[in-house]
Protein backbone atom coordinates (compact mmCIF):
# COMPACT_ATOMS: atom_id res chain seq x y z
CA UNK A 1 0.00 0.00 0.00
CA UNK A 2 1.15 3.57 -0.72
CA UNK A 3 0.94 6.25 1.88
CA UNK A 4 -2.12 7.40 -0.09
CA UNK A 5 -3.86 4.41 0.49
CA UNK A 6 -3.11 4.34 3.98
CA UNK A 7 -4.25 7.70 4.70
CA UNK A 8 -7.78 7.06 2.73
CA UNK A 9 -8.64 3.84 4.27
CA UNK A 10 -7.79 5.53 7.92
CA UNK A 11 -9.64 8.86 6.82
CA UNK A 12 -12.45 6.97 5.23
CA UNK A 13 -12.86 4.37 7.98
CA UNK A 14 -13.44 7.23 10.96
CA UNK A 15 -15.95 8.70 8.16
CA UNK A 16 -18.03 5.70 7.98
CA UNK A 17 -17.62 5.59 12.42
CA UNK A 18 -18.91 8.90 12.44
CA UNK A 19 -21.19 8.57 9.97
CA UNK A 20 -22.86 5.64 11.92
CA UNK A 21 -21.96 7.45 15.16
CA UNK A 22 -24.83 11.05 14.06
CA UNK A 23 -27.57 8.51 13.78
CA UNK A 24 -26.99 6.14 16.99
CA UNK A 25 -25.53 8.89 19.40
CA UNK A 26 -28.16 9.47 21.96
CA UNK A 27 -27.51 12.91 23.03
CA UNK A 28 -27.99 15.46 20.01
CA UNK A 29 -24.82 17.53 20.41
CA UNK A 30 -22.84 14.96 20.33
CA UNK A 31 -24.65 13.23 16.98
CA UNK A 32 -23.57 17.10 15.99
CA UNK A 33 -19.66 16.47 16.82
CA UNK A 34 -20.06 13.24 14.99
CA UNK A 35 -21.30 15.07 11.80
CA UNK A 36 -18.54 17.60 12.10
CA UNK A 37 -16.15 14.85 12.27
CA UNK A 38 -17.43 13.26 9.20
CA UNK A 39 -17.49 17.06 7.46
CA UNK A 40 -13.70 17.04 8.56
CA UNK A 41 -12.84 13.34 7.44
CA UNK A 42 -14.19 14.03 4.07
CA UNK A 43 -12.41 17.18 3.41
CA UNK A 44 -9.32 15.13 3.63
CA UNK A 45 -10.89 12.53 1.18
CA UNK A 46 -11.19 15.86 -1.03
CA UNK A 47 -7.73 16.76 0.19
CA UNK A 48 -6.15 13.73 -0.93
CA UNK A 49 -7.83 13.73 -4.41
CA UNK A 50 -6.35 17.15 -4.72
CA UNK A 51 -9.43 19.37 -4.35
CA UNK A 52 -8.04 21.08 -2.09
CA UNK A 53 -10.36 24.16 -2.97
CA UNK A 54 -13.50 22.04 -2.15
CA UNK A 55 -11.75 20.62 1.13
CA UNK A 56 -11.08 24.05 1.90
CA UNK A 57 -14.27 25.30 1.47
CA UNK A 58 -16.39 22.38 3.31
CA UNK A 59 -14.53 23.21 6.46
CA UNK A 60 -14.88 26.57 6.21
CA UNK A 61 -18.62 26.65 5.29
CA UNK A 62 -20.04 23.17 7.19
CA UNK A 63 -17.46 22.96 9.90
CA UNK A 64 -16.68 26.59 10.66
CA UNK A 65 -20.39 27.91 10.27
CA UNK A 66 -23.11 25.97 9.71
CA UNK A 67 -22.34 23.29 12.18
CA UNK A 68 -21.80 26.17 14.74
CA UNK A 69 -25.09 27.22 14.30
CA UNK A 70 -26.61 24.02 14.67
CA UNK A 71 -24.54 23.24 17.75
CA UNK A 72 -25.80 26.51 19.25
CA UNK A 73 -29.80 25.67 18.40
CA UNK A 74 -29.63 21.61 19.21
CA UNK A 75 -27.49 23.08 22.91
CA UNK A 76 -30.34 24.71 23.79
CA UNK A 77 -33.07 22.28 23.34
CA UNK A 78 -34.22 20.53 26.12
CA UNK A 79 -34.79 17.00 24.05
CA UNK A 80 -37.15 14.59 25.81
CA UNK A 81 -35.37 10.83 24.27
CA UNK A 82 -38.64 9.04 24.80
CA UNK A 83 -40.72 11.69 22.97
CA UNK A 84 -38.42 11.37 20.24
CA UNK A 85 -38.61 7.42 20.26
CA UNK A 86 -42.32 7.34 20.18
CA UNK A 87 -42.99 8.05 16.03
CA UNK A 88 -40.00 5.56 15.40
CA UNK A 89 -42.49 3.28 13.77
CA UNK A 90 -44.68 5.33 12.27
CA UNK A 91 -42.17 6.93 10.47
CA UNK A 92 -39.96 3.94 9.53
CA UNK A 93 -41.22 2.47 5.98
CA UNK A 94 -41.00 6.06 4.63
CA UNK A 95 -37.44 6.27 6.14
CA UNK A 96 -36.38 3.19 4.86
CA UNK A 97 -37.64 4.21 1.50
CA UNK A 98 -35.53 7.28 1.30
CA UNK A 99 -32.45 5.26 2.68
CA UNK A 100 -32.99 2.71 -0.50
CA UNK A 101 -33.19 5.62 -2.92
CA UNK A 102 -29.80 7.07 -1.72
CA UNK A 103 -28.02 3.95 -1.93
CA UNK A 104 -29.55 3.06 -5.20
CA UNK A 105 -28.09 6.78 -6.48
CA UNK A 106 -24.50 6.24 -4.77
CA UNK A 107 -24.83 2.66 -6.57
CA UNK A 108 -25.41 4.46 -9.74
CA UNK A 109 -22.73 6.56 -9.29
CA UNK A 110 -20.55 4.09 -8.90
CA UNK A 111 -21.84 2.20 -11.39
CA UNK A 112 -21.28 5.21 -13.81
CA UNK A 113 -18.09 5.43 -13.05
CA UNK A 114 -17.62 2.21 -14.61
CA UNK A 115 -18.44 3.46 -17.84
CA UNK A 116 -15.28 4.67 -18.59
CA UNK A 117 -14.84 8.27 -17.48
CA UNK A 118 -11.73 8.38 -15.60
CA UNK A 119 -10.69 7.56 -18.72
CA UNK A 120 -12.27 10.52 -20.74
CA UNK A 121 -11.21 13.07 -17.47
CA UNK A 122 -7.39 11.67 -16.90
CA UNK A 123 -6.34 15.10 -16.92
CA UNK A 124 -7.33 16.32 -13.33
CA UNK A 125 -5.85 13.34 -12.04
CA UNK A 126 -2.23 13.85 -13.87
CA UNK A 127 -1.92 17.71 -11.84
CA UNK A 128 1.69 18.58 -11.27
CA UNK A 129 2.85 20.45 -8.18
CA UNK A 130 1.93 24.20 -9.87
CA UNK A 131 -1.73 23.33 -10.56
CA UNK A 132 -3.76 25.35 -8.80
CA UNK A 133 -7.24 23.80 -7.71
CA UNK A 134 -8.68 27.14 -6.95
CA UNK A 135 -7.87 28.93 -9.77
CA UNK A 136 -9.19 26.11 -12.40
CA UNK A 137 -12.41 25.87 -10.16
CA UNK A 138 -12.49 30.24 -11.03
CA UNK A 139 -11.99 30.26 -14.68
CA UNK A 140 -14.50 27.41 -15.52
CA UNK A 141 -17.37 29.48 -12.91
CA UNK A 142 -16.42 32.66 -13.88
CA UNK A 143 -16.37 31.88 -17.86
CA UNK A 144 -17.78 28.38 -19.10
CA UNK A 145 -20.60 28.27 -16.01
CA UNK A 146 -21.62 32.04 -15.31
CA UNK A 147 -24.81 31.73 -16.22
CA UNK A 148 -25.52 28.82 -14.32
CA UNK A 149 -23.36 29.98 -11.17
CA UNK A 150 -25.35 33.80 -11.12
CA UNK A 151 -28.69 31.82 -11.23
CA UNK A 152 -27.72 29.69 -8.13
CA UNK A 153 -26.01 33.25 -6.52
CA UNK A 154 -29.51 34.64 -7.12
CA UNK A 155 -31.46 31.97 -5.86
CA UNK A 156 -29.40 32.21 -2.70
CA UNK A 157 -30.28 35.76 -2.57
CA UNK A 158 -33.67 35.25 -2.81
CA UNK A 159 -33.48 32.69 0.11
CA UNK A 160 -31.99 34.84 2.22
CA UNK A 161 -34.19 37.75 1.67
CA UNK A 162 -37.27 35.65 1.72
CA UNK A 163 -35.94 33.72 4.93
CA UNK A 164 -35.57 37.03 6.86
CA UNK A 165 -38.80 38.63 5.68
CA UNK A 166 -40.60 35.36 6.97
CA UNK A 167 -38.91 35.38 10.11
CA UNK A 168 -38.89 39.02 11.31
CA UNK A 169 -41.47 40.82 12.98
CA UNK A 170 -42.03 44.14 14.21
CA UNK A 171 -44.17 44.37 17.50
CA UNK A 172 -45.86 46.82 17.80
CA UNK A 173 -44.57 49.18 20.46
CA UNK A 174 -41.20 47.72 20.68
CA UNK A 175 -38.61 50.29 21.73
CA UNK A 176 -35.75 50.14 19.79
CA UNK A 177 -32.28 52.02 19.60
CA UNK A 178 -31.70 55.09 16.58
CA UNK A 179 -27.89 54.53 17.19
CA UNK A 180 -28.02 57.93 14.76
CA UNK A 181 -29.67 59.96 17.44
CA UNK A 182 -27.72 58.59 20.10
CA UNK A 183 -24.49 59.75 17.94
CA UNK A 184 -25.54 63.14 17.25
CA UNK A 185 -26.59 63.79 20.63
CA UNK A 186 -24.89 67.08 22.27
CA UNK A 187 -24.34 67.93 26.01
CA UNK A 188 -26.57 70.66 26.15
CA UNK A 189 -29.17 68.58 25.44
CA UNK A 190 -29.16 66.22 28.72
CA UNK A 191 -27.08 68.35 30.94
CA UNK A 192 -28.36 71.75 32.27
CA UNK A 193 -25.42 73.43 33.93
CA UNK A 194 -27.16 75.60 36.72
CA UNK A 195 -25.20 78.08 38.41
CA UNK A 196 -26.06 78.19 41.94
CA UNK A 197 -24.95 81.07 44.88
CA UNK A 198 -23.42 79.43 47.47
CA UNK A 199 -25.54 79.34 51.19
CA UNK A 200 -24.96 80.95 53.78
CA UNK B 1 11.03 25.29 2.21
CA UNK B 2 12.25 22.90 -0.04
CA UNK B 3 13.41 19.00 -0.16
CA UNK B 4 16.95 20.22 -1.82
CA UNK B 5 17.03 22.80 1.35
CA UNK B 6 16.43 19.40 3.54
CA UNK B 7 19.56 17.57 1.82
CA UNK B 8 21.75 20.09 2.28
CA UNK B 9 21.06 20.25 6.30
CA UNK B 10 21.17 16.81 6.44
CA UNK B 11 23.47 14.91 3.98
CA UNK B 12 22.72 12.46 0.83
CA UNK B 13 22.44 9.39 3.15
CA UNK B 14 19.11 9.41 4.38
CA UNK B 15 16.12 9.02 2.57
CA UNK B 16 14.26 11.66 1.38
CA UNK B 17 11.08 11.33 2.97
CA UNK B 18 13.02 10.84 6.47
CA UNK B 19 14.78 13.77 5.88
CA UNK B 20 11.71 15.69 4.96
CA UNK B 21 10.22 14.30 8.48
CA UNK B 22 12.99 15.38 10.32
CA UNK B 23 13.35 18.85 9.13
CA UNK B 24 10.32 19.83 9.63
CA UNK B 25 9.86 18.16 13.12
CA UNK B 26 12.51 20.14 13.85
CA UNK B 27 11.31 23.74 12.29
CA UNK B 28 8.09 22.84 13.77
CA UNK B 29 9.60 22.31 17.43
CA UNK B 30 11.11 25.01 17.02
CA UNK B 31 7.98 27.51 15.91
CA UNK B 32 6.35 25.88 18.63
CA UNK B 33 8.46 26.92 21.19
CA UNK B 34 9.25 30.41 20.22
CA UNK B 35 5.07 31.37 19.43
CA UNK B 36 4.62 29.77 23.36
CA UNK B 37 7.51 32.20 24.80
CA UNK B 38 6.10 35.06 23.03
CA UNK B 39 2.59 34.34 24.49
CA UNK B 40 4.14 34.45 27.67
CA UNK B 41 6.02 37.71 27.42
CA UNK B 42 3.22 39.11 26.01
CA UNK B 43 1.05 38.20 28.79
CA UNK B 44 3.45 40.25 30.97
CA UNK B 45 4.16 43.05 28.36
CA UNK B 46 0.23 43.00 28.46
CA UNK B 47 0.20 43.48 32.50
CA UNK B 48 3.49 46.48 32.16
CA UNK B 49 1.59 48.27 29.34
CA UNK B 50 -1.94 48.32 30.69
CA UNK B 51 0.08 49.31 34.45
CA UNK B 52 1.77 52.39 32.67
CA UNK B 53 -1.44 53.06 30.91
CA UNK B 54 -3.61 52.98 33.88
CA UNK B 55 -0.86 54.65 35.71
CA UNK B 56 0.82 51.67 38.22
CA UNK B 57 3.36 49.60 37.74
CA UNK B 58 2.12 46.48 37.14
CA UNK B 59 4.24 43.36 38.00
CA UNK B 60 7.68 43.47 38.82
CA UNK B 61 8.90 41.46 41.73
CA UNK B 62 9.94 38.07 39.91
CA UNK B 63 13.55 38.01 38.13
CA UNK B 64 14.81 41.83 36.62
CA UNK B 65 11.30 44.51 36.37
CA UNK B 66 9.26 41.03 36.30
CA UNK B 67 11.01 38.98 33.67
CA UNK B 68 10.52 35.77 35.60
CA UNK B 69 6.61 36.37 35.94
CA UNK B 70 5.24 34.53 33.08
CA UNK B 71 7.18 31.67 34.57
CA UNK B 72 5.95 31.91 38.00
CA UNK B 73 2.18 32.34 36.60
CA UNK B 74 3.23 28.87 34.96
CA UNK B 75 4.12 27.28 37.32
CA UNK B 76 1.31 27.82 39.84
CA UNK B 77 -1.03 26.75 37.40
CA UNK B 78 0.87 23.60 36.77
CA UNK B 79 1.02 22.32 40.37
CA UNK B 80 -3.38 23.57 40.66
CA UNK B 81 -5.50 20.68 40.67
CA UNK B 82 -7.98 20.03 37.34
CA UNK B 83 -11.46 20.38 38.32
CA UNK B 84 -13.74 18.65 36.52
CA UNK B 85 -17.66 19.32 38.08
CA UNK B 86 -20.10 16.79 39.05
CA UNK B 87 -22.29 16.11 35.70
CA UNK B 88 -20.11 17.50 33.03
CA UNK B 89 -19.54 15.88 29.86
CA UNK B 90 -15.97 14.49 30.67
CA UNK B 91 -14.57 13.77 27.19
CA UNK B 92 -15.72 17.06 26.05
CA UNK B 93 -14.72 19.05 28.85
CA UNK B 94 -10.75 17.65 28.58
CA UNK B 95 -10.84 18.07 25.03
CA UNK B 96 -12.63 21.27 24.50
CA UNK B 97 -9.68 23.60 25.11
CA UNK B 98 -7.58 21.15 23.35
CA UNK B 99 -9.69 22.19 20.37
CA UNK B 100 -9.26 25.96 21.08
CA UNK B 101 -5.48 25.47 21.01
CA UNK B 102 -4.70 23.34 18.05
CA UNK B 103 -6.43 25.37 15.34
CA UNK B 104 -4.86 28.45 16.75
CA UNK B 105 -1.01 26.54 16.31
CA UNK B 106 -1.93 24.81 13.27
CA UNK B 107 -2.59 28.10 11.65
CA UNK B 108 0.85 28.93 11.76
CA UNK B 109 1.69 26.77 9.32
CA UNK B 110 1.27 28.30 5.98
CA UNK B 111 2.70 32.05 7.90
CA UNK B 112 5.64 33.29 6.09
CA UNK B 113 8.14 34.60 8.24
CA UNK B 114 10.89 35.42 6.03
CA UNK B 115 11.64 35.20 1.84
CA UNK B 116 10.64 31.71 1.33
CA UNK B 117 10.70 30.35 4.86
CA UNK B 118 7.42 28.82 5.15
CA UNK B 119 6.54 25.47 6.81
CA UNK B 120 3.82 24.86 3.94
CA UNK B 121 3.76 27.04 1.28
CA UNK B 122 0.08 25.94 0.19
CA UNK B 123 -1.94 27.40 -2.72
CA UNK B 124 -4.76 28.30 -1.32
CA UNK B 125 -2.87 29.57 2.29
CA UNK B 126 -5.83 31.96 2.59
CA UNK B 127 -8.62 30.02 2.39
CA UNK B 128 -6.74 27.51 4.93
CA UNK B 129 -6.28 30.17 7.49
CA UNK B 130 -9.89 31.24 7.13
CA UNK B 131 -11.28 27.32 7.57
CA UNK B 132 -8.84 26.81 10.62
CA UNK B 133 -9.36 30.36 12.43
CA UNK B 134 -13.66 29.31 12.19
CA UNK B 135 -12.92 25.90 13.20
CA UNK B 136 -11.32 27.44 17.05
CA UNK B 137 -14.62 28.55 18.08
CA UNK B 138 -15.48 24.68 18.81
CA UNK B 139 -13.19 25.02 21.87
CA UNK B 140 -15.11 27.60 23.69
CA UNK B 141 -18.85 26.67 22.63
CA UNK B 142 -18.03 22.97 23.85
CA UNK B 143 -16.08 24.36 27.01
CA UNK B 144 -19.15 26.36 27.68
CA UNK B 145 -21.96 23.34 26.88
CA UNK B 146 -19.86 20.36 28.78
CA UNK B 147 -19.23 22.46 32.16
CA UNK B 148 -23.26 22.09 32.83
CA UNK B 149 -22.89 25.52 34.10
CA UNK B 150 -25.81 28.39 32.92
CA UNK B 151 -22.26 30.92 33.07
CA UNK B 152 -20.53 28.91 31.21
CA UNK B 153 -23.30 27.96 28.38
CA UNK B 154 -24.32 32.23 28.39
CA UNK B 155 -20.59 32.38 27.77
CA UNK B 156 -20.54 30.00 24.95
CA UNK B 157 -23.31 31.31 23.26
CA UNK B 158 -22.02 34.58 22.90
CA UNK B 159 -19.14 33.43 21.64
CA UNK B 160 -20.99 31.62 19.17
CA UNK B 161 -23.08 34.57 17.50
CA UNK B 162 -20.13 37.16 17.98
CA UNK B 163 -17.25 34.80 16.11
CA UNK B 164 -19.85 33.75 13.14
CA UNK B 165 -20.65 37.21 12.94
CA UNK B 166 -17.18 38.64 12.50
CA UNK B 167 -16.30 36.02 10.01
CA UNK B 168 -18.25 37.26 7.79
CA UNK B 169 -16.85 41.02 7.65
CA UNK B 170 -13.18 38.92 8.64
CA UNK B 171 -13.96 37.02 5.20
CA UNK B 172 -15.21 39.92 2.90
CA UNK B 173 -11.85 41.91 4.07
CA UNK B 174 -9.59 39.06 2.56
CA UNK B 175 -11.65 39.22 -0.24
CA UNK B 176 -10.61 43.08 -1.27
CA UNK B 177 -6.90 41.49 0.10
CA UNK B 178 -7.27 38.46 -2.74
CA UNK B 179 -8.66 41.01 -5.01
CA UNK B 180 -5.60 43.14 -5.06
CA UNK B 181 -3.10 40.62 -4.60
CA UNK B 182 -4.26 38.15 -7.58
CA UNK B 183 -3.31 35.36 -5.34
CA UNK B 184 -4.77 33.61 -2.46
CA UNK B 185 -0.82 32.30 -1.35
CA UNK B 186 0.68 34.15 1.67
CA UNK B 187 4.03 34.49 0.34
CA UNK B 188 2.35 35.93 -3.04
CA UNK B 189 0.28 38.41 -1.30
CA UNK B 190 3.56 40.12 0.65
CA UNK B 191 5.34 40.16 -2.96
CA UNK B 192 2.31 41.87 -4.08
CA UNK B 193 3.24 44.86 -1.80
CA UNK B 194 6.76 45.34 -2.98
CA UNK B 195 8.39 48.66 -3.58
CA UNK B 196 8.49 50.75 -0.78
CA UNK B 197 6.26 51.40 2.25
CA UNK B 198 3.95 53.43 -0.48
CA UNK B 199 2.59 50.18 -2.03
CA UNK B 200 1.07 48.47 1.07
CA UNK B 201 -2.11 47.31 0.15
CA UNK B 202 -3.15 49.13 3.31
CA UNK B 203 -3.50 52.43 1.59
CA UNK B 204 -5.74 51.52 -0.53
CA UNK B 205 -7.66 48.66 1.19
CA UNK B 206 -7.84 51.38 4.46
CA UNK B 207 -11.66 50.25 5.15
CA UNK B 208 -11.00 46.51 4.59
CA UNK B 209 -7.94 46.78 7.17
CA UNK B 210 -10.20 48.70 9.92
CA UNK B 211 -12.46 46.01 9.46
CA UNK B 212 -10.26 42.95 9.17
CA UNK B 213 -8.29 44.10 12.77
CA UNK B 214 -11.24 44.92 14.13
CA UNK B 215 -12.68 41.84 13.41
CA UNK B 216 -9.95 40.20 14.66
CA UNK B 217 -10.03 42.05 18.06
CA UNK B 218 -13.61 40.23 18.34
CA UNK B 219 -12.67 36.72 17.19
CA UNK B 220 -10.10 36.41 19.79
CA UNK B 221 -13.16 37.93 22.20
CA UNK B 222 -10.43 40.56 23.20
CA UNK B 223 -11.95 43.50 24.91
CA UNK B 224 -14.04 45.73 24.02
CA UNK B 225 -15.10 42.50 22.18
CA UNK B 226 -15.04 40.25 25.71
CA UNK B 227 -19.07 39.86 26.19
CA UNK B 228 -17.64 36.36 26.25
CA UNK B 229 -16.11 36.64 29.25
CA UNK B 230 -17.89 39.21 31.19
CA UNK B 231 -16.34 39.21 34.44
CA UNK B 232 -19.59 42.02 35.54
CA UNK B 233 -22.91 39.33 34.32
CA UNK B 234 -21.56 35.85 33.54
CA UNK B 235 -18.53 35.33 36.05
CA UNK B 236 -15.75 34.58 33.52
CA UNK B 237 -17.73 32.75 30.51
CA UNK B 238 -16.99 29.53 28.97
CA UNK B 239 -14.37 29.25 30.75
CA UNK B 240 -15.48 29.58 34.68
CA UNK B 241 -15.49 25.91 35.51
CA UNK B 242 -11.76 25.57 34.30
CA UNK B 243 -9.34 25.05 36.42
CA UNK B 244 -5.25 24.69 36.44
CA UNK B 245 -3.36 23.94 33.41
CA UNK B 246 -7.09 23.76 31.47
CA UNK B 247 -7.57 27.08 31.76
CA UNK B 248 -3.80 28.04 30.96
CA UNK B 249 -4.63 26.43 27.45
CA UNK B 250 -7.25 28.42 26.76
CA UNK B 251 -5.31 31.23 28.15
CA UNK B 252 -2.73 30.10 25.73
CA UNK B 253 -5.03 29.61 22.80
CA UNK B 254 -6.19 33.47 23.34
CA UNK B 255 -2.91 35.66 23.10
CA UNK B 256 -1.48 32.76 20.07
CA UNK B 257 -4.38 33.81 18.36
CA UNK B 258 -3.59 38.19 19.01
CA UNK B 259 -0.10 36.92 17.84
CA UNK B 260 -1.63 35.04 14.71
CA UNK B 261 -3.98 38.09 14.42
CA UNK B 262 -1.50 40.64 14.15
CA UNK B 263 1.07 38.68 12.05
CA UNK B 264 -1.79 38.31 9.75
CA UNK B 265 -2.49 42.10 9.44
CA UNK B 266 0.94 43.07 8.77
CA UNK B 267 0.79 40.24 5.95
CA UNK B 268 -2.03 41.39 4.40
CA UNK B 269 -1.77 45.38 4.72
CA UNK B 270 1.34 46.35 6.07
CA UNK B 271 3.65 43.87 3.57
CA UNK B 272 4.70 41.23 5.90
CA UNK B 273 8.30 40.68 5.55
CA UNK B 274 9.07 43.88 3.45
CA UNK B 275 11.30 46.15 4.83
CA UNK B 276 9.58 49.70 5.26
CA UNK B 277 12.61 51.10 3.90
CA UNK B 278 12.66 49.74 0.54
CA UNK B 279 13.25 51.89 -2.49
CA UNK B 280 14.71 54.65 -0.05
CA UNK B 281 18.55 55.62 -0.82
CA UNK B 282 20.34 54.37 2.13
CA UNK B 283 24.46 54.53 3.27
CA UNK B 284 25.97 51.08 2.71
CA UNK B 285 26.49 50.44 6.37
CA UNK B 286 22.50 50.64 6.73
CA UNK B 287 21.81 48.48 3.54
CA UNK B 288 20.67 45.85 5.74
CA UNK B 289 17.19 48.06 6.69
CA UNK B 290 16.24 47.81 3.17
CA UNK B 291 16.65 44.26 2.88
CA UNK B 292 13.09 42.19 3.58
CA UNK B 293 13.67 40.03 6.55
CA UNK B 294 11.74 38.54 9.48
CA UNK B 295 13.16 41.28 11.49
CA UNK B 296 10.19 43.73 9.94
CA UNK B 297 7.22 41.05 10.36
CA UNK B 298 8.28 40.95 13.97
CA UNK B 299 8.33 44.77 14.21
CA UNK B 300 4.65 44.97 12.38
CA UNK B 301 3.48 42.00 14.77
CA UNK B 302 4.68 43.78 17.98
CA UNK B 303 3.12 47.19 16.67
CA UNK B 304 -0.44 45.21 16.49
CA UNK B 305 -0.19 43.40 19.67
CA UNK B 306 0.88 46.49 21.38
CA UNK B 307 -2.72 48.14 19.54
CA UNK B 308 -4.79 45.03 21.00
CA UNK B 309 -3.34 46.07 24.77
CA UNK B 310 -3.57 49.67 23.68
CA UNK B 311 -7.54 49.13 22.69
CA UNK B 312 -8.08 47.06 25.79
CA UNK B 313 -6.78 49.69 28.32
CA UNK B 314 -8.60 52.40 26.34
CA UNK B 315 -12.37 51.12 25.34
CA UNK B 316 -15.49 50.51 27.71
CA UNK B 317 -16.73 47.09 26.81
CA UNK B 318 -19.47 46.64 23.95
CA UNK B 319 -22.87 45.71 24.77
CA UNK B 320 -24.04 42.89 23.25
CA UNK B 321 -26.83 44.18 20.67
CA UNK B 322 -23.93 46.84 19.97
CA UNK B 323 -21.51 44.08 18.79
CA UNK B 324 -23.73 42.61 16.71
CA UNK B 325 -25.01 45.40 14.87
CA UNK B 326 -21.34 46.33 14.57
CA UNK B 327 -21.00 43.26 12.84
CA UNK B 328 -23.99 43.05 10.70
CA UNK B 329 -25.00 46.11 9.83
CA UNK B 330 -21.40 48.32 9.59
CA UNK B 331 -19.06 45.67 9.08
CA UNK B 332 -20.49 43.96 6.21
CA UNK B 333 -21.91 46.56 3.91
CA UNK B 334 -18.27 48.49 4.33
CA UNK B 335 -16.79 45.98 3.30
CA UNK B 336 -18.80 44.80 0.30
CA UNK B 337 -19.31 48.43 -0.57
CA UNK B 338 -15.29 48.69 -0.73
CA UNK B 339 -15.19 45.38 -2.88
CA UNK B 340 -17.20 46.97 -5.54
CA UNK B 341 -14.80 50.04 -5.74
CA UNK B 342 -12.10 48.08 -5.89
CA UNK B 343 -13.97 46.63 -8.81
CA UNK B 344 -14.37 49.74 -10.19
CA UNK B 345 -10.48 50.83 -9.34
CA UNK B 346 -9.63 47.58 -11.40
CA UNK B 347 -11.69 48.31 -14.13
CA UNK B 348 -10.31 51.58 -14.58
CA UNK B 349 -6.59 50.63 -13.82
CA UNK B 350 -6.27 53.17 -10.60
CA UNK B 351 -3.72 52.84 -8.08
CA UNK B 352 -2.21 49.21 -7.66
CA UNK B 353 -3.64 48.15 -11.08
CA UNK B 354 -2.76 50.75 -13.11
CA UNK B 355 0.33 48.37 -14.60
CA UNK B 356 -2.12 44.76 -14.71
Amino acid sequence: MTLTEILFYTFSAVLIVAAVGVITARNPVHAALFLVLAFCNSAVLWLLMEAEFLAIVLVLVYVGAVMVLFLFVVMMLDINIAQMREGFTRYAPLGIIVALLVIAEIASVVWVKRLGLEEAAPAVFAAGPDYSNTRALGELLYSKYLYPFELAAMLLLLAIVAAITLTMRRRRGAKQQDVAAQVAVRPQDRVRLVKMQPEK
Amino acid sequence: MSPEFAASWLGDSWPQWLQATVLYGVIAVVLFISIILMMAFLTLIERRVIGSIQARIGPNRVGFNGIGQPFADVLKLLVKEIIIPANASKLLFIVAPLLALVPALCTWAVVPFAPGFTIADVNAGLLYILALTSAGVYGVILAGWSANSKYAFLGAMRAAAQMVAYEIAMGFALVGVVMAAGSLNLGEIIEAQRGGPLSYFFWWLIPLFVVYFISGIAETNRAPFDVVEGESEIVAGFHVEYSGMAFAVFFVAEYVNMILISALTSIFFFGGWLSPFEGYPLPSWLAWLGAPSFIWLFVKVWFFLFCFLWFRATFPRYRYDQIMRLGWKVFIPVTLVWIFVEGLLWYFKIGPWAGA
